[in-house]
């Protein structure tokens, strides 16, 4: 066919306007599908890094400014809580993940909800049983040397994925505070002024002193 | 040529790995395992069909200065029909191809088809040409993807059939044009044989 600016400016227009019509309208479809399949993750993330609840942890979350905390209790009584929080210091960008904390402070699990790591390297932070969630669960920050064995902490590396791994701790200690400052925040309304995360923050700083 | 020619080529003769060597971005990106090798061949076939099928459609309503922005607009729109459709009846697959899926986008492989093959025959050729060419794209970068999995992982499909990490390299970028290279080599040998 003949190319007059006419016909190529028409024919671009008519083309365009189908393809947003119809991508408004796959849009317009898909956004509730996607929507509750978010959720469903969240819900079957949460199942996963707390011990068994029973209420509905979603209903009383609290959000702060990089973290999103849900309390889960059982008959009443608190049994955990599930930080869902995010690092930049990922290998390439963001990694969100789910951290489940016993009502002490000990890690009950961690998933990964979203990264984009190297595949085959750093995206094995989320195959079950890998080297760092071995090396987090079971244990509490407050005890544990935040940083991967190569910069002296305890934390084991994955292989060949350095920068992924201390991503990850930074993320699992980004949790840490956000639910120390939460916990913190309701003692100081019970009692004084002092919160818990200028505990750490000094704690850190003293260990880097030792370096 | 014949329909069942159409549909062939894209298997062996016109393989777009192994032949062509198009779309190597996608191809050396994606497959650092079977699996993703194999959903980004499936996702590309699906793509490169419905383009193929919707140009075939509209070729002579396009002047020709204005065919490569036309065409793009259209693949652009085919993709996002894709991940919008995935994001919501199968998370799961989102889940682990989602960052590769709007690099269909790029993958030239759909507007080479667009321009030599479909812009040029009718829906029904053009539809097999975009499933022959979609199917030969997904099984090579199937076999890449086990053989980088295989060495670099030691599993096949996720299964483990050694202990331990395997051969690094082949997980990374180089050992990505290694493997492909030395594919390559094997593939020439087999078809010389056939000519």
């Amino acid at each position: 066919m003949e190319s007059s600016l006419k016909n190529m400016v028409l024919t671009l227009f008519i083309i365009t306007l189908v393809a947003s019509g119809v991508l408004g309208l796959v849009y317009s479809v898909t956004e509730e599908p996607i929507q509750v399949a978010q959720q469903a993750k969240t819900t079957a993330a949460l199942a996963e890094v707390l011990p068994a609840f029973d209420n509905n942890p979603a209903e009383g979350k609290m959000e702060t400014e990089e973290a999103v905390i849900y309390t889960a209790t059982n008959g009443g009584e608190v049994v955990g809580y599930a930080v869902e929080t995010s690092t930049q210091k990922g290998f390439s960008g963001e990694i969100r993940m789910m951290v489940g904390f016993k009502p002490d402070g000990e890690i009950y699990n961690i998933q990964v909800l979203q990264h984009s790591e190297t595949p085959g390297l750093g995206s094995k932070m989320t195959e079950p049983g890998n080297k760092l969630i071995v090396s987090f669960v079971g244990k509490n920050p407050a005890d544990l040397k935040m940083s991967v064995k190569k910069d002296g902490g305890d934390i084991d590396a994955l292989t060949a994925s350095t920068i992924s791994s201390r991503a990850y701790v930074d993320a699992v200690q980004r949790a840490y505070n956000a639910m120390q400052q939460m916990l913190g925040k309701s003692v100081i309304d019970s009692v004084s002024g002092a919160t818990s995360t200028g505990d750490w923050e000094e704690e850190n700083q003293k260990g880097g002193n030792h370096e | 040529m014949n329909k069942w020619q159409t549909f062939t080529k894209g298997l062996i003769k016109e393989n777009p790995t192994f032949v062509l060597l198009l779309g190597m971005c996608p191809t050396l990106g994606t497959t650092t395992s079977a699996i993703n090798g194999m959903g980004m061949g499936v996702a590309t076939l699906f793509v490169l069909t419905m383009s193929n099928i919707v140009i075939s459609l509209i070729k002579n309503y396009i002047p020709g200065k204005v065919r490569i922005p036309a065409f793009i607009v259209v693949i652009a729109s085919m993709v996002t029909v894709l991940q919008l459709c995935m994001q919501a009846y199968v998370p799961a697959l989102y889940e682990t191809l989602g960052v590769f899926i709007p690099l269909i986008v790029v993958n030239c492989i759909i507007l080479g088809r667009a321009e030599a093959f479909a812009s040029k025959n009718g829906v029904f050729s053009s539809a097999l040409d975009g499933l022959g060419i979609g199917c030969g794209f997904t099984l090579s970068l199937t076999v890449l993807g086990t053989v980088r999995e295989m060495l670099g992982n030691g599993s096949i499909f996720g299964y483990k059939f050694i202990a331990g990490d395997g051969i690094l390299l082949f997980v990374l970028a180089p050992g990505a044009f290694i493997a492909l290279g030395y594919l390559l080599v094997i593939f020439n040998k087999l078809t010389a044989k056939m000519k």
